[in-house]
């Protein structure tokens, strides 16, 4: 019972600390001065109140355990018809999904249909950085270095030779592939917390790369006016930019929307993304696949078999690195404009934690999380400077009610028949 | 007489100041079981990871087909024929016993990403003769009907079979086993002695065997070697180690 009392005390301190400095102390402008001022008394109110539930659910934490544990947990297997009838189900299944996915952006907003995009960018790069943290199990913490690496590719070859999306999308999945392998060649002798740190400098390294090589990308201004994907060279701008080129719109003699432009991005996401997961799909059935199953869970027991743990490595971390590019391709020519801002070292955590939430390893869990990753912040947006704070205790809470993730990982199994 | 498989010369292994392993000598022909006995901490181990390239030598040779392989690195010398089991059992124990079957035969497949990618003919009929290889390795050690199980809720017998099938699977000519009957119970152990002499006499491969079973090791040995304290003590047919005074005076002490 003392340490318990002496763990809330600890615990309300620190809180009392990080929310005194965080949000008790404000500065303002006063004139041309900066002054300091204290919170309203409403706020300490909130504040204290804030510390007294910390150090509450401190001293109550085995009640609240147990009353998490009774909380009943999603059973997916139990929602699911049988094995066999689900065999039968699961094409049709995925194909009203498609279907859906398909229809669905005609009869919604514009801002839905550009966060739908979005969150689809999101799980191309979670399937990505899956591959190698979840079925690999290399921890990679600069995963959005390899994004950067895509999403520049295009923005360059676009600005200066004036090459297409399409001619460039492989080229950006095949360029990040080979900084993958560039990297990893020296790096996979190394495990665990030592490979997190190296894969950490090495997406530092790029976007302070990014941000001082201003002759080539701009530097922080970044590259702006990237040309959109276009539809067999028909443009989604009200005129052609290129001469001789004919706009979607006018092309079919239909009036102009603007919204044509977000559903046919929306479109090509779908499509890559659908690619992704089939691609994926195959490896994990594949000789690969297992190889990196097996090494995940035997390294010692590999080698002895005559497995070349640097390659069976190396091809997950190239793998992984090529889906980040071909994100990062997509992502810049939905934005139009890219910087090395948004390839901050907060990107890669977040991919992580979709991986990490969703399940690692499992692909159904990859997708809910980048889903729930993506939305919940526009949903949290009414609470805005507190919306991290919102998002933190999410993670918490998923964490201690359910460590293994959203979607735990089922393998498809290899059978024998006889 | 027929050739050397593997011979093994002066084999000595340093770490720092430790001497674990010193001069010793190994020699294995065609379709022959070999021992090595001794005492707990004795360089048994040792003596197979620089074998197995686990760790590499810090002197002497090791000819495994009139080929020197001290100094290769792990995946290469498995890759040649020479294969290893652990004293731990170490299978992927979240995989089927099948596809345990399969990750040894890695090298064996199309592991070409494209053909794998859009399942070509060629990659298919790879998959399937893996698949016919391992469902014939798993009958020879009797463990067909667990094909399907996850390897990891396998009794201890069984998982230890696995292991042997799974290295026989890369079609090796040479098998180190580490102590393959410990934990046994004597009738598994008496399954173990009966599928070793098949391997050799049906499947033509040779063994090296480290084992504390003094039965097991004296019924199946051709022949035998001794090493205390990383040294050589004596080596001969079973029959002359049993008599060895240095032998005896190492396992039961002097009196």
């Amino acid at each position: 019972m003392q340490g318990k009392l002496y763990n809330a005390l600890f615990a309300s301190g620190i809180a009392l600390i990080l929310t005194c400095l965080m949000v008790g102390i404000k500065l303002d402008t006063e004139g041309t001065q900066l002054a300091i001022k204290g919170a309203t008394t409403q706020q300490w109110l909130w504040i204290g109140l804030g510390i007294g539930l910390v150090f509450l659910s401190q001293i109550f934490s085995d009640q609240i355990d147990s009353a998490f544990s009774k909380v009943p947990k999603p059973q997916l297997s139990k929602l699911l018809p049988e094995e066999k009838k689900m065999s039968v189900l699961k094409p049709w299944l995925i194909a009203l999904l498609v279907v859906v996915m398909l229809i669905w952006p005609f009869m919604v907003s514009r801002g839905s249909v550009d966060l739908a995009t979005l969150a689809l960018i999101y799980i191309m790069l979670g399937l990505g950085l899956n591959i190698v943290v979840g079925l690999a199990g290399l921890l990679d913490l600069g995963f959005v270095a390899f994004y950067a690496v895509g999403a520049y590719t295009y923005a360059l070859l676009s600005e200066y030779f004036g090459m297409s999306f399409w001619a460039c999308l492989p080229i950006s999945a095949g360029l990040a592939a080979l900084f993958g392998f560039v990297l990893g060649f020296p790096v996979l002798r190394l495990r665990g917390d030592y490979l997190a740190i190296v894969t950490l400098g090495f997406g530092e390294i790029i976007r302070i790369l990014l941000n001082n090589w201003t002759a080539v990308t701009g530097g922080p201004n970044g590259i702006s006016g990237i040309a959109k994907p276009t539809l067999f060279g028909l443009e989604f701008s009200r005129r052609a930019k290129e001469e001789g080129n004919i706009p979607f719109h006018e092309f079919f003699g239909i009036d102009y929307s603007s919204s044509y432009k977000v559903i046919f991005l929306y479109l090509i996401a779908v499509i890559l993304t659908i690619f992704v997961i089939y691609v994926i799909n195959r490896l994990i059935r594949m000789p690969v696949g297992r190889a990196w199953e097996a090494l995940r869970e035997d390294e010692i027991a590999c080698r002895s078999l005559g497995l070349n743990r640097t390659v069976i490595k190396l091809s997950a971390f190239t793998l992984g690195a090529s889906t980040a590019g071909f994100a990062g391709a997509f992502f810049a020519a939905r934005q139009g404009f890219i910087s090395p801002e948004s390839f901050i070292f907060i990107e890669s955590a977040i991919i992580l934690a979709i991986v990490v939430l969703g399940g690692m390893g499992s692909q159904v869990g990859v997708i809910l999380a980048a889903i729930i990753m993506t939305i919940l912040p526009e949903l949290a947006r009414e609470f805005s400077e507190y919306r991290m704070l919102l998002f933190g205790l999410l993670m918490v809470i998923m964490m201690r009610w359910r460590p293994q993730g959203l979607v735990p990982m089922k393998r498809p199994h290899l059978e024998l028949n006889r | 007489m027929s050739q050397l498989l593997l011979d093994v010369n002066a084999l000595t292994m340093r770490f720092g100041g430790l001497v674990a392993v010193n001069g010793v000598n190994l020699k294995v022909k065609n379709r022959q079981i070999v021992s090595i006995i001794g005492p707990n901490g004795a360089g048994k181990t040792t003596v197979f990871n620089c074998l197995s390239g686990f760790y590499i030598p810090t002197s002497g040779s090791v000819m495994f087909k009139n080929e020197q392989i001290a100094g290769l690195k792990d995946f290469q010398i498995s890759r040649k024929g020479l294969v290893r089991t652990f004293q731990h059992v170490r299978l992927f124990s979240n995989m089927t016993v099948v596809e345990n079957m399969l990750v040894a035969q890695h090298r064996h497949l199309n592991t070409n990403l494209f053909s794998g990618l859009f399942k070509t003919p060629s990659y298919r009929r790879k998959e399937h003769e893996a698949m016919d290889h391992a469902a014939q390795w798993l009958e020879e050690v009797g463990l067909l009907d667990v094909a399907n199980r996850q390897a990891g809720n396998l009794s201890y017998g069984q998982q230890r079979r696995l292991e042997i099938a799974r290295c026989m699977v890369t079609q090796p000519e040479l098998l180190l086993l580490d102590e393959p009957a410990a934990g046994l119970n004597p009738n598994e152990t008496k399954e173990l002695d009966e599928l070793i002499i098949k391997l050799r006499d049906e499947h033509e491969i040779s063994i090296v065997l480290i084992e504390h079973d003094m039965s097991l090791v004296m019924g199946i040995s051709d022949h035998i070697y001794v090493i205390a304290q990383g040294t050589p003590l004596a080596d001969g047919s079973p029959d002359e180690i049993k008599n060895n005074p240095d032998v005896i005076k190492a396992y039961l002490g002097e009196d």
